[in-house]
This record gives structure tokens, sequence and C-alpha cells, in this order.
């Protein structure tokens, strides 16, 4: 339990500091008073603009006053779209974390099983063909991967649609894709592409730690009390390589959110890569802020959720003990 | 008085990159039940290749060429993996090295006992946490009960191999292959340790196949031993006579290397060179370029198997038709 609480208390520092980051650092990225006006604005026009944004008072203010707001859930209104960026992000972000999440299940959940079994298999032909077919899931650029997909799939197949969400139904305030037909339609084809290359790279760590697991001495004892091989390939040497796999997926969820920038582009995916980029054009500083402070609460949240993973999985962390693998 | 165990002629080769090298060489031996056979020699020597080889645990790149494995008269090398799974553990069980790696990180040392109980013995799980219980009191762990809650790294090095010794003993087998069981132990818990495997094994009769590399553990606990030098068996005697009168110029010289506390002016004797690897094998006696005594026919012809005293030795010099020319 106090593990629990001095992880959360982690947190919060962790966010304060991903919040002033973002603020100072945007802050000095253009000056979005020229953007909001026209050339022909006078310099009492600009200042009066300044002074109504309130971007005349101290830095420490500005941030204190950002800090106040967020918690709230107030991020001040978007300089390009006139609108409450916490409007804005939470029309868009249930997009981006349904992909998100989608993609990274597909990855662990086909990943994790081929890793384990060309592992255990491998001089089969199957698990070769797989670890080439793996490196070539990590070798090619998304956008390729998600273009590819689109020709085949939408174009000369037809199966799937090529852009958008589909059809959305609200629940208490989340509009979710996943419950209608040409919503799921929709997901497919994107979260196939953002989950490629994190299935490539689950599948080649699952792989090298099964096998590194496998040579360990506990494994040739559990052969020489002649247990069954599934029990020792699945109770004793499937449970140890996971403590690395689940690190690693927790670390890729951020890769994750990164790339759904470039997939959200290439399928017109309405979620907060597509915002995120007209922001960064626009130097649209409250919607970047509370963007990253977004993610860096995604972050924390799924760190949070691998660190509760290895109490579940590995005696020595809830003992306070060191934890193998942990980055 | 028929073997539970008998090598006979065993050879392993280890193929890598289309070259076959020979880690054991026609090694024969036998052990009788309830005996405790120690096997000495140098690290590389081949005696941990001989006792995976008697659990069947060789992998590739290493294979069983020739020679068979009687395990109570019957064959078991050339038994197939399922066969031989059901003997492991249940017939013919294992220590290993260090008890620090052998059990499994992630699960309670009572767990790890059930399950290897239940795998072999037709015995519910409150049958088998009650057997569990019992060996633990029996290998000296206090407060057993509440020990088949603990993880691996809650308990101390001694402590886990005397789990590990648990585990071994946990289906009554009539073999152990015990491979360096005290060699990651500090010296004081080393003794202890072999004292319990020795008494474990004369109070149920169990054989031991103890590996080491260690002629004071041999003394301590063996009833005969074998000496293997580069993947074959140089001699084999009981341990008195042999402790007393080597007749393997390498045995002795082993002898040599034994440090006496009582006599700390002397130099501890060495055997000069080192011992040639599999992939470089000498002709004849593989021993004769370290051999102050060595013939010139020790370098052309592999020595023959004589009796000496009580011992049987692989050596020229104990050759009684060399002896009576001389």
């Amino acid at each position: 339990m106090s593990f629990v609480l001095g992880r959360l208390g982690q947190t919060v520092l962790v966010l304060l500091v991903a919040a002033f980051v973002s603020f100072s650092l945007f802050r000095y990225v253009g000056d979005p008073v020229n953007n909001m006006v026209g050339q022909s604005a006078s310099l009492a026009e600009r200042e009066a603009m300044r002074t109504a944004l309130g971007l005349d008072d101290a830095f420490v203010l500005q941030f204190a006053r950002f800090v106040g707001n967020a918690l709230t859930g107030d991020f001040g209104m978007s300089y390009r779209f006139g609108q409450p960026v916490a409007t804005l992000i939470a029309e868009r972000f249930p997009a981006t974390l349904e992909l998100a999440l989608i993609s990274m299940l597909i990855a662990t959940g086909v990943g994790v099983p081929l890793g384990v079994w060309t592992a255990l298999h491998r001089d089969h032909w199957l698990s070769q063909a797989l670890m080439a077919a793996s490196l070539i899931g990590v070798a090619l650029p998304t956008f390729l991967i998600g273009i590819a997909l689109i020709l085949f799939f939408s174009v000369w197949l037809g199966w799937l649609p090529s852009f958008g969400r589909g059809q959305v139904v609200e629940i208490g305030g989340w509009s979710t894709g996943l419950l209608t037909t040409s919503g799921l339609r929709a997901l497919v084809l994107p979260a196939v592409t953002l989950g490629v290359f994190q299935l490539a790279l689950i599948l080649r760590l699952a792989r090298a730690e099964m096998l590194e697991v496998m040579r360990a001495d506990f494994i040739r004892f559990a052969r020489a009390r002649g247990l069954k091989p599934r029990a020792i390939q699945y109770r004793h040497a499937l449970r140890n390589t996971l403590v690395p796999v689940v690190t690693m997926i927790g670390l890729q969820f951020g890769n994750v959110f990164a790339f759904s920038i470039i997939v959200e582009t290439v399928f017109q995916w309405p979620g907060l890569g597509l915002l995120v980029i007209q922001a960064i054009q626009f130097a649209d500083v409250p919607l970047l802020a509370a963007y990253l402070v977004l993610i860096a609460l995604c972050f924390a949240v799924i760190n949070l959720a691998v660190d509760l993973a290895y109490v579940a999985i590995d005696p020595r962390v809830r003992s306070g003990g060191g934890v193998r693998g942990t980055v | 008085m028929s073997a539970l165990l008998k090598v006979e002629g065993l050879r392993v080769e280890i193929a890598r990159r289309g070259r076959v090298m020979t880690a054991i060489d026609d090694v024969s031996f036998e052990i009788a039940a309830g005996e405790i056979l120690g096997v000495v020699g140098e690290s590389g020597a081949g005696k941990s290749v001989t006792g995976t080889a008697v659990l069947g645990l060789l992998e590739r790149p290493a294979f069983q060429a020739a020679g068979r494995i009687l395990f109570d008269g019957r064959r078991i090398d050339t038994l197939d993996e399922d066969a031989m799974r059901a003997l492991r553990g249940r017939e013919i069980a294992a220590v290993f090295q260090d008890p620090l790696t052998s059990l499994d990180p992630l699960m309670t040392i009572g767990d790890q006992l059930t399950e290897t109980i239940r795998t072999h013995l037709d015995l519910t799980q409150a049958e088998a946490v009650e057997r569990a219980a019992r060996l633990l009191a029996e290998v000296g762990i206090p407060a057993p009960r509440e020990r088949l809650a603990s993880y691996p790294h809650e308990m101390s090095g001694g402590m886990r191999q005397r789990v590990v010794l648990a585990l071994a003993f946990s289906c009554e087998p009539r073999l152990i292959i015990a491979d360096e069981p005290t060699t990651a132990l500090d010296v004081s818990i080393q003794a202890q340790i072999l004292d319990l495997l020795r008494a474990m094994c004369r109070e149920r009769g169990t054989a031991v196949m103890l590996v080491t590399h260690d002629m004071g553990v041999i003394a301590e606990v063996a009833d005969r031993v074998a000496v293997m030098y580069a993947g074959r068996l140089v001699e084999v005697g009981p341990t008195q006579s042999l402790l007393a009168e080597a007749a393997h110029p390498y045995t002795r010289g082993l002898m040599g290397s034994i440090p006496d506390m009582h006599r700390r002016d002397v130099e501890l004797a060495q055997i000069p060179g080192s011992m040639p690897r599999p992939d470089a094998p000498v002709p004849g006696c593989a021993f004769h370029p370290r051999c102050g005594q060595a013939l010139p026919r020790c370098a052309v012809e592999r020595p023959l198997t004589f009796t000496a005293g009580a011992s049987e030795v692989a050596c020229w010099l104990a050759d009684p038709a060399a002896r009576s020319a001389a």
C-alpha cells in the first residue's frame, strides 16, 4: 500500500514538472499574438491583446494560473479555434486513446504468444519466417504500412473504409467507436498500422527473453525434477519473461501516442494527432501545453499500471527488493 | 551385487560448426544401491557432463555417441522423453551447484515442492502440502509450515540448498545426481549441507553420484571415488584406499594439492601444465604430457584398465606385464 502511495506522489511530481516544462518551452515558441492579429494591426492593438490574454504577467504567475486552472479542467482558450482547449481535447481524446489501446492490445495479444512460440520452436520454418517478417515490421515506416493497407483492403478489395472513424456512440461524454459495426470496421486499418511496429518489437523481445530464461538454471532444475514441458514453459519460463516484456509495453505506449499523429494523418482519424499538428503550425500554446500535460498524464498512469503489474508478477518487488529488467 | 546404476562405455560428443569433439570417452562405472560415489576431477574433465547424461538432459550440441546407461537393470539412455521425464525427479533426482539460481524466483517454495510431488505421486493437494512441510522439517528448516509460503529470495543460500535437497528427496528417489552441491556455499554451511545429504541418504538407502572438484568433500562422504581426467575415467576405488595410496599419477597429484593445515611450511604441490581441451585431444594417455613417470608407450597407446590393490586404474604403470618386466 505504501508502495502505491509513494508511486502516486511521484506521479504528481512528474506531472507538475511536465506541466512546467511544456508551459515554459512553448512560451518561447513564436509569438501567438502575431498569428492572431492581422499584419496591419497597430502596436497598441497588439498590446491590448497581450494584456487580455494575460501574457504580460510575470512568468511564475502565469504558470501558477495555468496549473490552478488545469486542476479544474480549464486549459484556457485555444488561440486558433477560439474555443476552450478542454472542450477541443475532450472531443478528440477518445478517438486517439481508443486507437492507441486497441493497437497495443493487438500488438501484445499477438506479439507475446508468437514470441514465445518462436522461442520454443526455434528451428521450425514458420518461426524463422516470423523472425524475418518481424524485422520488416520493425523497419517499415508507419505511413507506408498505412498507405499499403489502404491500397490493398480499401482500394483493391473494398473491404474496409480508408478514412474516418465511422459511427460513434456517446456514453457519458465519451464518444466511442467500439460499439458500432462501422466504428469497428473503421478502426481495423489504423489500429493495425499503428500496431505493426509494436507487434514486431514485442515479438522479438518476448522471444529473446524466453530463450534467455529457458537457459536459466531453475529451468534446467525444473527439467531435472521431471516436470512436464508445458508446466516448465508456461508456469516457470513464461512468467519469468513477463517483467521485461511488461516494461517494454509500458514504454512503447508513449511511442504509440507519438506515431498516432502519423497514422491519424494517413487515415484522417479525428484524434488528438491531427489537432496537435495544426496547433504546432499555429503556435497554439494553450492547446499544446494541455496536450503535453495530457500525454504526461497518460504516461504516468501507464507507468503506475506497469509498476502494479510488477507487484502482481514479481514477489521480489513486493518485499522492496530490486527487480530485473526495469528501465 | 547388482548395480543400481550401470554406465558402460559412455561416450558423449559435441558437434559444433561441423567439428565433432569428444567430451566423454569410454566411461564405465557402477553405483550400488545406497552407495555414495564421488566423481572428482578438474573443471572440464567431464564430471558434470556424465551426470547430465545419466539424467538424460544432454542438450545440443552435446549428444551421447556410444555406450549404455542402465538403471536398476533397465536401459534408460534409449527411453523416449516422456518415459525419461517420469523417471527424473521420481527415481533419479538432481541437486545442482547454485541454490540461488536453482529455484524459480517467482514461485513459493511450497508450490515448487507440491508441483514436483504431484507430478510424480498420486496425491491430493492437501496431502502434497503435508508432505512438503514434512520434507522442509526434515531438511532442517525451522517453522516449515510457514516457510511453504516463502519465496526463494526470502531465504539464505544455505536455506535454499536445503530446499533444493527437499525437492530432490520429495519423491523418495533411489539415486541422486548431486553436481557440486556445496561449491557455491560458505565453508561453514558446506559441512552442514554435506552432513544433511549423507544422513538423508543413509536413512533412506539412497545412492548418490556426487560430482565435485573438492577432494575434501569426497573424503568426507564418498564410499568410493571415480577420478576423471579429460573426459576419461582414470581411477576408481574405495575412498579409504584411494586416499591412502592412489595408483594413478594424476590422482596422486590431486592428493598433493590438498592444503594441510598442520604443515604450513610445505609448499602446495601442483600438477604442471593444464588439461587438454576436447578440441585438441592428446594421443595415448591424456595425462602423459603432465606425467612425471610417463613411459614411451604412454604417448602412443591408450592405457588399458588394470587392477591395482582395491582400485581399477587406467595407467600403463599399473600393467602387471610391465611391472614384472621391470
